[in-house]
């Protein structure tokens, strides 16, 4: 498989086809998306053009670690934080054009669900007032009609609406509280849910039931999901396709189970190695990760992967990789990308 | 330093034996109950738990938010508040008595002897302090060497635990640290005396996945290496399967199944156990699996229900499991013990669930 097909800069995958309000089965289009902070006098570039995007009724993973930048991709997605470039297509409609009332009646349709549920309430509220409050804003709806949906929805996410109403949020536990924050999410019927991090804070067998919840919920309410955590055996289990971001890029993308059959970025192979398997039987065939996330201030040369990639050659210091399809839905950002053998994965020879 | 050291100990020194030729086992839990008086009635936080660890080895205990796992690790410790808690039962550890030392006497042991790596390490360490200095507190008040001497110990510990330039981190504050990072110098601190006994307490909880794998591996060489004891508390079984010698689950503050790590995941009898291990999402299983979660929530420890603590939520319930309370049993090898009437036969249901139990309850070891 030859590489130098495509330019250094990463291809720009979803432009292919008429963006806009002709493919009409495309939820969510991100392309070239850059987002910047300011330290001090530098610039960190917490995400780094990179372009994906989401089908009606899918749930695309985006999974990496700490300070990767997926936290960031999901906060610009819904425009809270402003893209530095790079344009966010919701229903065909770019986002980073809007501003005002404008983006805040767009952005009802496009809701988010946070890590930490008890601090994503307000502690001072009632239950009942806390679901309300997406349609109070907008005024949608007679007082009775709120509470009737508020009730039917606290009845959704598995919360009995009669004791817990006028309870606050301080009385619930962490996965009660997650339900509440999912309850909320929905009351303005939107069409795609963006979950940071959801079951992070929560122990094994509440994650299990928040996770179903997920799921049934995304059927009853046909929503499309962009799905963000850590742990990859989670991401795998909610998403139909999955990407892997690296200190601010996208290394791969392609559907779940295919990433767990073949995965062919070094990164992909370590994430998996380090998912702690309930079996102490099982071996591990992949290597796991060493050393920490190098700092976005000063990304490596080429591939930002190389200073913990256990395959890196010098090509990976000189040259960076772009994300290109290796197979059909299938896109790497490597040079060497793994190719599977009886063994265990190794890198393909150049 | 040594008028540090007579300022705390006045009911005079322990004499520890040394590691090498003291019997196992080195931690005896008895029947242990600690419970905490609360303005809506008292919590029964652990309720009965008698285990015990050898040294150089590792229990893992098991149990979701709530089962009493870190009341536990912390009554073992003697770290409780001083009102309001009702202990009693007995932990010994090399033969000393802990329930009843008295505060000067714990100090000689914390560090020293017996540590503690809690979950969080940013509200654990001190936010104002470096965190050269907060490792090398412990060294000059056990080890009684000067700072000098105790600034190059810390720098060797931090370099042990995978810290990259020591030499200039020492000088640094937690803040400036990462969470994986930070979680290393709280396993420095821990370690920094070679303790006989470790508990870490959810050490990972807080951390990704891939620093997750890096902690509970420098923990494990660590061990190996000091020939220490290890007490790992935690939610996911997954973390303990291939870390762990022995397993004991917790639920409401009762070990409800306690056995070597391989006969735990091959020969489960509890279902709660069981039911643990179902609700982790496993990379082998195709995408949009559904995951089998536990139903409902643990027991409000204040009144805890009748008979066995697990039956609302259990599966494979009968009317005898809501009467009466299963006492721990031992299974087919005497390092086995579980509790329940109705256990499972090599992981799988109980056969022919009806009214007569097919496993004699009467079998009782404890």
């Amino acid at each position: 498989m030859t590489t130098d097909t495509t330019t250094s800069t990463p291809t720009p995958a979803p432009t292919e086809g008429s963006p806009g309000p002709g493919s009409d089965d495309l939820v969510l289009q991100v392309e070239h998306l850059v987002v910047e902070f300011r330290s001090g006098r530098q610039r960190v570039q917490a995400v780094t053009d990179i372009s994906f995007e989401v089908r009606k009724g899918e749930t695309l993973g985006l999974v990496g670690e700490s300070g990767c930048g997926k936290t960031t991709t999901g906060r610009a997605l819904v425009q809270v934080q402003k893209a530095t470039s790079g344009t966010v297509r919701f229903n065909g409609q770019d986002l980073t054009k809007l501003s005002g009332k404008a983006l805040r009646r767009t952005r009802t349709k496009m809701q988010m669900i946070f890590q930490d549920p008890i601090s994503s309430l307000n502690p001072r509220r009632r239950i009942r007032d806390i679901v309300a409050e997406p349609l109070a804003i907008w005024g949608i709806g007679s007082r009775a009609e709120r509470d009737a949906k508020v009730r039917s929805m606290l009845d959704s996410v598995g919360i009995d609406p009669d004791t817990a109403g006028d309870r606050r949020p301080q009385e619930f536990s962490g996965g009660q509280c997650q339900r509440i924050s999912i309850a909320r999410s929905l009351m303005a019927n939107p069409s795609l849910l963006i979950c940071d991090e959801p079951v992070s804070a929560l122990d094994v067998s509440v994650q299990a039931q928040i996770l179903n919840l997920l799921a049934d919920l995304k059927g009853e309410f046909g929503l499309t999901m962009v799905f963000i955590a850590h742990d990859l055996a989670v991401v795998k289990n909610v998403s139909d396709r999955v990407a892997v971001m690296y200190l601010g890029k996208l290394v791969e993308v392609t559907g779940s189970d295919e990433l767990y059959r073949s995965p062919a970025h070094p990164y992909t192979e370590a994430l998996m190695a380090s998912i702690p398997e309930p079996d102490p039987e099982h071996q591990s065939v992949h290597k796991a990760l060493t050393g920490e996330l190098p700092s976005a201030l000063h990304p490596p040369s080429g591939c930002r992967f190389r200073t913990r990639c256990p395959y890196a050659q010098q090509r990976c210091t000189d040259e960076e990789p772009p994300l290109r399809e290796i197979l059909p839905g299938h896109q790497v950002a490597c040079h060497f990308p793994l190719v599977k053998t009886p063994a265990g994965s190794v890198a393909a020879s150049v | 330093m040594s008028n540090r050291q007579a300022v705390g100990v006045t009911e005079g020194r322990i004499e520890f034996p040394d590691v090498t030729d003291f019997a196992d086992p080195l931690l005896v839990v008895n029947d242990l109950h600690t419970s905490f008086r609360t303005g809506r009635g008292t919590v029964h936080a652990v309720d009965g738990v008698s285990f015990s660890v050898n040294r150089g080895t590792t229990l893992g205990v098991v149990g979701e938010s709530g089962s009493g796992k870190t009341v536990l690790a912390r009554s073992i410790m003697g770290l409780l508040p001083v009102r309001d808690v009702i202990r009693s039962g007995t932990v010994e550890f090399t033969g000393h008595e802990m329930t009843t030392m008295a505060p000067a006497q714990l100090r000689q042991v914390w560090g020293a002897q017996m540590s503690m790596i809690f979950q969080d390490p940013m509200t654990a360490l001190n936010p104002v302090v470096r965190i050269g200095n907060q490792i090398t507190d412990s060294l000059r008040l056990h080890l009684d060497i000067d700072r000098k001497e105790a600034n190059a110990t810390a720098v060797e510990l931090l370099r042990s635990v995978g810290i990259p330039s020591p030499e200039e981190r020492i000088r640094w504050y937690p803040f400036q640290l990462s969470g994986g990072m930070r979680q290393r110098v709280m396993i420095a601190i821990a370690l920094a005396c070679a303790p006989r006994l470790v508990l870490a307490d959810e050490p990972t909880t807080g951390l990704d996945v891939s620093v997750q794998a890096q902690i509970l591996d420098l923990l494990q060489a660590m061990q190996r290496e000091r020939h220490m004891a290890m007490i790992l508390v935690t939610h996911d079984l997954g973390v303990v399967a291939k870390r762990a010698d022995e397993i004991a689950v917790m639920y409401a503050g009762r070990i409800v199944e306690r056995a070597p790590t391989r006969t735990l995941f091959a020969h489960t009898r509890m279902p709660y156990t069981r039911a643990l291990m179902n609700s982790i999402p496993r990379l082998a299983d195709p995408s949009g699996t559904r995951l089998q979660a536990i139903a409902g929530r643990p027991p409000d420890l204040i009144h805890p229900p009748q008979g066995c603590r697990f039956a609302p939520r259990c599966p494979y319930v009968q009317d005898k499991c809501r009467e009466s309370d299963p006492p721990l049993r031992t299974a087919a090898s005497s390092e086995h013990v579980f509790a329940c009437w109705f256990p499972l036969v090599d992981g799988a249901p109980p056969p022919a669930a009806g009214p007569t139990p097919s496993l004699d309850p009467e079998t009782q070891s404890s």
